[in-house]
């Protein structure tokens, strides 16, 4: 994929790299489009099959990732990892919280009750 | 060359609005449909609804609907009371009357009820609307404009796509000398020391942080952040990954100001508007949705609202255009009807400065009278609750 990732760089490959780096500090990438289960994608140069689907705007882990690890985005901490993640596993609620106030759903207020 | 396309209506305090719009406002919710009546038999896109439902005075509703009131988009105002209501109406229609705008005020109880104060008041907006037609526009200038941005319904595409682009055309726009307002600071949790490191001073910086601590101790109690099912839904996980994309609509000028709701910018360049309330929290979430923020960034002077959104919003508002920029592809293929502007091509290859681009231009061109997609829609969404602030501290403006 193209490192650094920077929206503003055109890729003239015609075929646009399914995942986005958007700063060479990050340990997660972000899906450009939805991908599928199995579909081969690179992560920093090295092919890489996908072990489930990430919907487009989704984040993946770009390197494993230790519980308690910072996860990084747009250069900046965007959280902890609450259990470990593998290389190329979906980053999202079942492993990542808030440093700053626990996530919501709409089953669930916050922090779980 | 583009700034010839914008004009407004010269208001007595020198400001230029981008619309003539007559307001009909309902001074409690027991007004509100008797005030909805006038607006929707006038049959005009240009009356619109504002309000405010309770019954209770509060100092900062009575504030909020003065500056809207004297907004530079509204050129008169038809205030609706049921009548026994706390809301000082007096104090808001000498106000009013100060601006040099014409005002009327109808008192249901006094003038009979229903049937009669709607058919008085559409009489009264009649009178004002052929009043208003004899203003001409004149040339508006970019130093002229007020652009407030909010995001509603992110996901994990705003902060790659539609936020940056809106933070591009901020920096022309600031460059230009307009006043650019960003805002929700709980919604800015975890971006404060970068925020504060952009403040023109470090007392203004200082500021900053401690009004984003605020919010995230008002959200803390409030036993919620800033952060819907929908965000989760569009692949983000945290307050602070939604605060990071959120703040990139803010582009990369300095920082000249903290304002609250109803300041008006004194001069061009970047502010932040504090919109959570000050003190013990008494009456609540501090913006219970989009359309709170969007009455609050007008309420600071906004002539026109840049809003982005991925998951896909629909608002509009009273008063002032909302602008749509979407931030997904997928959205915007399902709700083009509503979206102005399709950043999400930006996944696709598109550059950020194109986008960014084409939102400048279109701010320009709603600027001089163009109609926005929710604005030809018909949206004219408005909301407005309980709150309580303190005036802003001395470093929080830019000095004269």
């Amino acid at each position: 994929m193209t490192q650094g990732g920077h929206m503003s760089t055109r890729d003239d490959g015609g075929k646009l790299p399914p995942l986005l780096l958007l700063h060479p500090d990050d340990n997660i990438l972000v899906a450009r489009r939805d991908i599928t289960k199995g579909e081969r994608v690179e992560i920093d140069g090295e092919s890489f099959t996908m072990p489930a689907a990430v919907e487009l705007g989704h984040k993946l882990a770009r390197r494993a990732l230790e519980p308690d690890a910072r996860v990084l985005k747009y250069g900046a901490p965007i959280g902890s990892m609450k259990i470990a993640a593998a290389r190329g596993e979906h980053v999202h609620l079942h492993n990542l919280r808030s440093d700053y106030i626990p996530s919501t759903s709409r089953e669930l207020g916050a922090d779980g009750h | 060359m583009s700034e010839s396309r914008m004009k407004g209506y010269v208001r007595s305090d020198g400001r230029k609005g981008i619309r003539n719009v007559v307001a009909v406002a309902y001074l409690v919710e027991c007004a509100h449909h008797v005030s909805r009546l006038i607006v929707q038999k006038s049959g005009a896109d240009d009356v619109h609804l504002i309000g405010f439902p309770g019954c209770y005075p509060n100092k900062y509703s009575l504030e909020m609907m003065e500056r809207l009131c004297t907004h530079p988009n509204v050129g008169a105002v038809l205030l609706v009371s049921l009548g026994c209501e706390g809301f000082n109406r007096e104090h808001l229609r000498k106000t009013i009357l100060a601006s040099g705008r014409p005002v009327q005020l109808l008192v249901i109880q006094q003038s009979g009820g229903t049937t009669r104060t709607l058919n008085a008041g559409l009489d009264i907006v009649r009178q004002m609307r052929a009043e208003l037609a004899k203003q001409t526009p004149v040339p508006m200038a970019l130093d002229e404009l007020v652009v407030g941005t909010v995001c509603g319904g992110s996901d994990g595409t705003s902060g790659i796509t539609a936020n940056p682009a809106v933070g591009r055309c901020f920096d022309w726009l600031i460059e230009n000398d307009a006043a650019c307002i960003f805002e929700e600071t709980g919604e800015l949790i975890g971006c404060e020391r970068i925020m504060a490191s952009r403040a023109i001073t470090p007392a203004l910086g200082a500021e900053i942080e401690a009004c984003v601590e605020k919010a995230a101790n008002y959200y803390r109690i409030m036993g919620y952040g800033s952060f819907a099912p929908g965000n989760a839904e569009g692949g983000l996980t945290t307050l602070e990954e939604k605060s990071m994309g959120a703040y990139s609509k803010s582009g990369s000028s300095p920082i000249s100001g903290l304002i609250k709701p109803g300041d008006v910018p004194p001069r061009g360049g970047l502010y932040l508007l504090d919109v959570v309330p000050d003190g013990e929290p008494r009456f609540g979430f501090p913006n219970i949705s989009d359309n709170a923020e969007i009455v609050e960034l007008i309420a600071c002077g906004s002539h026109l609202i840049l809003f982005t959104t991925g998951r896909g919003s629909v608002v509009g508002s009273a008063i002032s255009p909302v602008i749509k920029i979407c931030a997904n592809p997928d959205t915007y293929d399902r709700m083009t009807d509503d979206m102005d502007v399709n950043a999400g091509r930006i996944l696709h290859g598109a550059e950020l400065d194109e986008v960014g681009r084409e939102i400048f231009d279109l701010v320009q061109s709603v600027a001089g009278g163009a109609l926005s997609k929710s604005e030809a829609l018909g949206h004219q969404e408005f909301i407005l609750t309980y709150k309580q602030f303190e005036p802003i501290g001395p470093a929080c403006l830019p000095a004269a």
